[in-house]
């Protein structure tokens, strides 16, 4: 499965522009500063924004077409969507949670042993810790049998220790799946620890430049060896 | 002491609340989140019975529930009996009367559900409906039962508007309130006092309530 977006917004303070592609099983990295225009583009693909112009296909299927009025609500779309902080039903148990648009319920429990809960199926949310909670969404969204997973910084409020835990799951998550996964993040070792591909977004467009000089800039979040074997660009994707 | 007028009282507390809080939900579901033409107009209209005497408000359901208004004429078409002096037709009145005290805490609920759990519900694939059963009204009980206890708060202490609608007809539409009345203008003052003590505990317990349902939301 294919996903391609070619569509723009007007937004408050820039217009938002930006074309990009992503396959089965690759991770598309959107990164850049806070503000640039990231989250407005995942939540385009959610179907919870509407773009003002332009296309958003997935395999042969239109999601949204400008010109032929077509917009196909967020629960047609058949999507994961992780949320930057955690979105659980507060009254709902975590199994409770992950269940919650499962297809088959019998992988909950193997989805929460997998990412390392399973033994707090029984706790609500409040009574679980953050990297916990985000796990349970991954389940949540995974459960679903998504098309398309789409990852708004999933890791931005958890501590360091469980961010780079959580991290190498989902690297290793990404190896074990067929369908396209949009992740926004403005961390730079992130995008290159997890990306296929990496569009760097500023101010609603695609710059190519921001990257280097977010690198030259904060030489210290840049790590040299990873930068060294960096994903290609997603403007050359 | 009226007995009757208690159960009356009670009868017609619990019809108003059960109506209400099945009826109101949505439309302050609709007031919290859907934007529509006119909206500020439709919500201050609801909220209206508030800010009126209800005398005022009595008056016109006279208007609309008599033989000659729209309600009353349709009523009477369809059941063969007049609509004011009912039970029924105090129900009416006191819906009307207490609607915003069930609108408002439900949807200052509704507003404090987080936006991104809403939709997430709609990418997990629920319709709005779904969403609202689902997601919106498990998270919002602190709301519906404090609108649900104020209604029934409300509807108790109700006086003039049943009295214009409903007038005071023992075992249908005389009411404590109406019966307290009656019975300091009989100088029956051992009466009175024992239906209005009978309020208080109520009163008291559920406020007590209330209190704990906003300090715990």
């Amino acid at each position: 499965m294919f996903l391609h977006f070619s569509a723009g917004r007007k937004l408050d303070f820039f217009d938002l522009d930006i074309s990009f592609s992503c396959s089965a099983g690759k991770m598309l990295v959107l990164i850049g500063p806070s503000g640039g225009g990231k989250t407005t583009i995942v939540r385009m693909l959610a179907g919870l924004e509407k773009p003002d112009r332009g296309t958003i296909t997935f395999g042969d299927e239109v999601w949204f077409d400008c010109s032929r009025g077509i917009h196909l609500p967020p629960r047609k779309r058949r999507l994961g969507y992780v949320f930057q902080d955690y979105s659980l039903f507060p009254h709902l148990t975590l199994f409770e949670n992950a269940a919650f648009a499962a297809v088959d319920h019998r992988e909950v429990n193997d989805l929460l042993d997998l990412f390392g809960i399973g033994h707090l199926r029984d706790r609500k949310p409040h009574q679980v810790s953050g990297g916990e909670r985000q796990r349970c969404a991954i389940c949540q969204a995974l459960a679903r049998h998504p098309r398309l997973l789409l990852l708004d910084e999933p890791l931005s409020a958890l501590d360091v220790v469980t961010r780079r835990e959580l991290r190498e799951e989902l690297k290793i998550l990404k190896t074990r799946i067929s369908f396209p996964i949009v992740y926004v993040t403005h961390d730079i070792n992130e995008a290159l620890f997890l990306a296929d591909a990496i569009l760097p977004v500023v101010n609603g467009r695609a710059d190519a430049e921001w990257m280097h000089r977010a690198a030259g800039g904060e030489s210290s979040t840049l790590s040299p060896p990873r930068a060294a074997r960096a994903p290609r660009l997603a403007l050359a994707y | 002491m009226d007995v009757s007028a208690l159960y009356i009282t009670l009868k017609l507390a619990v019809a108003t609340t059960l109506i209400l809080v099945v009826v109101a939900a949505p439309m302050a579901y609709l007031l919290a989140y859907v934007r529509f033409p006119g909206k500020s107009l439709v919500e201050t209209l609801v909220y209206l019975p508030m800010a009126l005497p209800p005398t005022v408000i009595g008056f016109y359901l006279v208007m609309f529930m008599g033989p000659r208004g729209g309600l009353g004429r349709l009523w009477q078409m369809g059941t063969g009996h007049p609509l004011l002096f009912t039970f029924q037709g105090i129900v009416i009145a006191s819906l009307i009367y207490s609607i915003p005290f069930a609108i408002q805490p439900m949807k200052a609920a509704f507003l404090k559900i987080d936006r991104r759990m809403i939709e997430n519900a709609y990418v997990l694939g629920l319709s709005a409906r779904e969403t609202f059963f689902r997601v919106v009204i498990p998270n919002s009980m602190s709301g519906i039962v404090a609108a649900a206890v104020l209604v029934f708060l409300h509807s108790i202490g109700a006086f003039g508007i049943l009295m214009m609608v409903g007038g005071s007809i023992p075992g249908e539409t005389r009411v404590a309130s109406i019966a307290i009345y009656e019975a300091v203008e009989t100088m029956d003052y051992r009466g009175a006092a024992l239906m209005s003590l009978s309020f208080i505990p109520v009163s008291y317990a559920f406020l007590l309530l209330v209190n704990r349902l906003n300090k715990d939301g």
